[in-house]
């Protein structure tokens, strides 16, 4: 599997619905903005301050004052809306965006996921993730299904919280998974991928009866 | 009363010890002309508070790398290697809060509001030494308002008494930050004879002192 990241956006591109205001953070979950269906009015809302977010400017349209959340000179679409942080974290945590897709490093069978630290390692801070989460009407985590081999979906998370109990499914190129109360449910596979090879993959408990194919 | 001033006034207002709050987002939106004057005036134990600490030659980054920061409240640090390395050394102090937590401090501090009940953070390390209030069944954290001793804004238009305007994702934490502390500064893109009424955004009553104006349009 070469394409793991396309995989992971197509897939999750999946879940939007006509008219949905979504939130997608960096990384892989921002490449489902390439992968919107053609017959879905999607609008996407940056937390620096945009409903409406467009692509990367190219080089005759870059606004210094025009940025997404990485940081990158981007556009607006039309009939967008600029706003400031306090509005926009309005926004995010009033309920009021459908959708939230984030990477993380761990999630687990009560759906808390750890996105911010490593404690003595790496602190890049949480930016605006533990908003995003708790406020969000629907949280993806789109992530590669383990890191170097090593299991993201765990039982407990070891890493310190982003948010307990918030997420509701979790994409990686091997599986859909939805979190429920009695668990995490597998729910599609890969094609090429078996059961077996997934649950081996995974050190969260899945639960599955009938496991349907990945569109890829 | 001229609210407009230049470098060598700027300077007399930085002290040691000072707080101060900086717009911007990544960079974008932060007075960066004011960022340098603050390196240039080479005070310390400054408590900078902005959305992150910026890169290491751009935003509050270069006052970091200038060794002239005690202690960084901000939401995020990832982009600025300088950051993280002062952060483990015990030379910086970093208070991370979440993004939307931190913005609502400050906007409640500016509107005379004690704190914020959110309920960002409950069953993570930022609960910790924090009042847990529930309403309704919900649990929330107690985050009290902050303020700071300087603010500095980035604006995209000033009339002669600054009232201010903003361009496009250049606004985000600007607007807030002018309202919360004791002495707000805004750099100024464009001095304009007239603006709306309906399209200010921060009225010149919030603005102390301008800075710039040069481009004028």
């Amino acid at each position: 599997m070469d394409n793991i990241k396309e995989i992971i956006a197509k897939r999750v591109a999946k879940e939007l619905k006509d008219g949905d205001l979504v939130n997608l953070g960096i990384g892989v979950p921002a490449l489902v903005a390439n992968y919107i269906p053609k017959d879905c009015e999607v609008y996407l809302q940056s937390e620096n301050g945009i409903i409406g977010l467009g692509p990367l400017a190219n080089e005759d349209e870059i606004d210094l004052n025009l940025t997404n959340p990485s940081g990158q000179y981007a556009t607006i679409k039309e009939n967008g809306a600029y706003f400031d942080t306090a509005f926009s974290f309005m926004i995010i945590r009033g309920g009021h965006l459908d959708l939230t897709v984030l990477g993380t490093l761990e999630v687990d069978e009560q759906g808390s996921m750890a996105s911010w630290i490593i404690p003595g390692k790496l602190v890049p801070g949480m930016g605006g993730s533990m908003d995003l989460v708790i406020g969000a009407k629907k949280v993806i985590v789109a992530t590669t299904h383990t890191n170097k081999g090593k299991a993201k979906i765990k039982k407990r998370c070891a890493l310190p919280l982003t948010a307990f109990g918030v997420v509701d499914m979790i994409v990686t190129e091997m599986a859909v998974i939805e979190v429920k109360p009695d668990g995490l449910h597998l729910i599609e596979r890969h094609p090429e991928v078996s059961i077996e090879e997934i649950v081996k993959n995974t050190e969260a408990t899945l639960i599955y009866d009938e496991v349907k194919l990945m569109e890829v | 009363m001229d609210k407009w001033i230049d470098k060598k006034k700027f300077l007399t207002l930085i002290k040691d010890r000072q707080s101060i709050m900086v717009g911007g987002f990544l960079t974008c939106g932060t007075p960066e002309t004011l960022i340098d004057w603050v390196v240039e005036s080479g005070k310390n134990d400054l408590t900078i508070i902005c959305n992150d600490a910026g890169y290491p030659d751009k935003g509050v980054g270069k006052l970091i790398a200038n060794n002239q920061v005690k202690k960084l409240i901000a939401s995020h640090i990832g982009t600025n290697p300088y950051a993280g390395k002062q952060m483990s050394e015990g030379v910086l102090e970093v208070n991370l809060i979440p993004q939307g937590t931190l913005i609502e401090q400050m906007r409640a501090y500016g509107a005379g509001l004690g704190g914020i009940l959110t309920p960002v953070g409950v069953k993570t390390s930022i609960e910790e030494g924090k009042q847990v209030i529930n309403l309704s069944g919900r649990d929330y954290l107690l985050e009290e308002a902050f303020g700071a001793d300087l603010a500095l804004v980035q604006a995209y238009q000033s009339d002669q008494l600054g009232n201010l305007t903003y361009a496009k994702t250049a606004r985000n934490f600007n607007p807030i930050i002018a309202t919360a502390a004791n002495i707000v500064i805004a750099y100024v893109d464009n001095k304009v004879e007239k603006i709306d009424p309906e399209t200010v955004i921060t009225p010149h009553t919030f603005i102390k002192y301008l800075v710039g104006g040069k481009l004028s349009g």
